[in-house]
């Protein structure tokens, strides 16, 4: 175990998954040069060169589809979007193509290709630079998604999604870059997809998170136990797969389920679980499920106004505590 | 000045072939809109006739490995590459015998083996996809063009300019070959695009480019030839404007009414195959009597296409989910 922050944990990912295999490419908006506006591709042009990190000019769609391209040739694209937010100018390669070509080509080509994108809000970027987009990517079929919460969730998912013969969406959160946390050596080490994580046990509630809103729904958890509330934390990782059995086995042990989202709630991810709550184990439930969200809003850029629309700790703390105590 | 002799460009059966995959797209192109009306064929249908010389003449030119993509008048790109017609057709039935299983349909026929890279129905899709697949070529030394195939209305798409502005800077072996046939479903080259001269908008890439006669399948072929070979030389795009013209509307559902009759009897009066079959004939190459076993040839391989799709079983329901990951 060696302690890093997720930072490092996703740029040691992408070195040893280069290291391994040669067909390995990574490019983005300055990506190579610069080094990463996060700086996750530090150091890989010193170590891999200019034929395999690249810089490209700011064309979102057609860095998304020179991946495509370049993954049905043969090789093994990593695409960095500097942000989530301009995935939106690449939805057409991303929903329309990437998702599409192996159904509607009946199976007869793979695209093992990521496209890696930091997003979330928090750092009074505004509307346009603080999305939460991942319902988006989970509601089409034909890539996977991943969103980690921890360094070595962090690591382990990229090298897994580095490996997936599938497209995948590997998402990071821009507030946990700087996170620290133990992750493993063991260059071997990886992170299943479709397998959620338990990240403290309870048996008083299940609180379904991911990425930022777990480091939260983890902390709320601590203020929570001191008033003898025991929750358990089930972290989901990767969007799709969704791990529904791991979540619903845990509702069925505790009877209760607060669902922790950062995107908007109407149509969120949160709704989407809580029906998979609610189909895998209604007899179970002792009470409704209910959604932490981020508000149905564009992100305002002043921190008075940004701090309503991210869901907060006591936010948490509140619903698991009403949750608790809701008599049915 | 007289034109140089076929023989001098290809041997025989070469130009013979070419021919005869002529008239197979036409016949096979004309059989879809027959099965269309009976409702054997449904959805889009975008049939290719009057542009046979274009997807002829480019093929021939290109190397067997070379990367080819298109957009969604497709069919006669696929079966020229080698694509079995009964296979498409069977795909435009939308039948488990199809060439992707019946799960693509008319616009959307693909063959890896063929390095027949697709048929894209968004407009413009297939750009950035020929600049990766150049990409990878590229980076595993292959030699291989990526020769990407669109239409006139596919300019003015962003992917257009991001790819081409994308392949010089990265010096890609891309052939962008426009398959000019004056309309964008109903709205002209002229209504769509500030400079008509489609081959011109190169200048802002730093692209060669040139414009010929889409009608003549051996100006395509000697157009290509070049372009593919330079592409493959100096590790950089070429465009290729052929200026050609669709005898059907843009699709089954489209009456063209926006079209004059005089403008279709017009480039009707160019159509590539006769102009072919004449210069064949007056070299030569064939005798009139071997242009009517080609035609009957073409017909007999279309109809058992037709009967071979038919007979085909449609899809099991478990493929539904089958295909999606792997």
């Amino acid at each position: 175990m060696s302690e890093m922050t997720y930072r490092d944990a996703l740029n040691l990912a992408l070195k040893e998954e280069m290291r391994r295999d040669p067909s390995i490419v990574v490019w983005g908006e300055d990506v190579a040069l610069y080094e990463g506006s996060f700086k996750v591709t530090r150091g890989l042009l010193a170590e891999f060169g200019e034929e395999r990190v690249l810089d490209t000019p700011i064309s979102e769609n057609t860095i998304v589809g020179v991946a495509v391209g370049a993954a049905m040739g043969g090789l093994r694209p990593i695409a960095e979007l500097m942000t989530v937010n301009f995935a939106l100018l690449a939805m057409d390669q991303i929903i329309d193509h990437m998702t599409k070509i192996r159904y509607m080509f009946g199976g007869q080509v793979n695209l093992p290709m990521v496209i890696r994108a930091p997003g979330g809000g928090g750092s009074q970027l505004a509307a346009q630079h603080s999305q939460s987009l991942e319902t988006f990517f989970m509601h089409a079929p034909g890539m996977h998604v991943a969103y980690p919460a921890t360094p070595a969730d962090a690591k382990g998912l990229l090298k897994s999604a580095i490996r997936d013969n599938n497209p995948v969406m590997f998402l990071e959160h821009e507030l946990l870059y700087n996170s620290k946390g133990d992750v493993p050596d063991d260059p071997e080490f990886l992170v299943p997809f479709g397998k959620c994580d338990v990240k403290r046990e309870g048996t008083d509630i299940t609180v379904v998170a991911y990425a930022r809103m777990t480091v939260l729904a983890l902390q709320a958890a601590e203020e929570l136990a001191k008033e003898g509330i025991a929750c358990e934390v089930v972290d989901l990782r990767t969007l799709s797969p969704l791990d529904a059995d791991t979540f619903v086995a845990s509702v069925k042990k505790t009877g209760r389920a607060v669902v922790v989202e950062e995107c908007w709630k109407t149509c969120g991810l949160g709704a989407e679980i809580a029906t998979r709550i609610y189909d895998g184990c209604f007899d179970s439930l002792r009470a409704p499920v209910r959604r932490v969200s981020g508000l149905d809003v564009p992100m305002p850029y002043s921190r008075q106004l940004e701090k309503l629309c991210i869901p907060r700790v006591e936010d948490i703390v509140a619903a698991v505590k009403e949750t608790v105590a809701a008599k049915y | 000045m007289k034109e140089m002799s076929l023989r001098a460009i290809l041997p025989d059966h070469e130009l013979v072939r070419m021919y005869e995959q002529m008239v197979l797209c036409r016949e096979f192109e004309e059989s879809c809109a027959e099965q269309y009306t009976k409702g054997h064929i449904t959805g889009f249908l975008h049939l290719y006739s009057g542009q046979e010389a274009v997807a002829v003449g480019s093929t021939h030119a290109l190397r067997k490995d070379d990367y080819i993509l298109s957009a969604y008048r497709e069919h006669a790109q696929a079966i020229v590459r080698g694509a079995e017609p009964r296979r498409v057709m069977a795909e435009l039935f939308g039948k488990a015998t199809g060439i992707c299983k019946g799960k693509g349909g008319s616009m959307h026929l693909f063959d890896p083996d063929l390095a027949f890279m697709g048929g894209y129905a968004i407009v413009g899709g297939q750009f950035p996809i020929a600049v990766g697949l150049a990409f990878a070529s590229k980076f595993r030394k292959e030699g291989r063009v990526a020769a990407c195939f669109f239409g006139d209305g596919a300019v003015n798409q962003g992917t257009f300019h991001e790819s081409l502005n994308w392949a010089r800077l990265w010096e890609l072996p891309v052939l962008f070959v426009c398959e000019n046939n004056a309309y964008g479903i109903g709205t002209s080259v002229e209504r769509a695009s500030a400079l008509a001269d489609i081959h011109k908008r190169t200048c802002g890439y730093d692209i060669p480019s040139v414009r010929v006669d889409g009608m003549d399948v051996m100006a395509i072929h000697d157009a290509v030839k070049w372009g593919a070979e330079w592409v493959r030389q100096q590790n950089r795009p070429y465009l290729i404007e052929a200026l050609t013209y669709r005898f059907r509307g843009h699709s089954m559902a489209d009456p063209g009414k926006y079209r004059s009759a005089a403008e279709v009897e017009l480039w009707k009066a160019r159509d590539p195959l006769p102009a072919f079959a004449i210069r064949l004939i007056e070299e030569g190459i064939v005798t009139q009597a071997e242009l009517g076993a080609i035609k009957q040839e073409a017909i007999a391989i279309v109809q058992e296409a037709v009967t071979f799709a038919e007979e085909s079983p449609w899809p099991e329901d478990g493929a539904v989910w089958e295909d999606i990951y792997v």
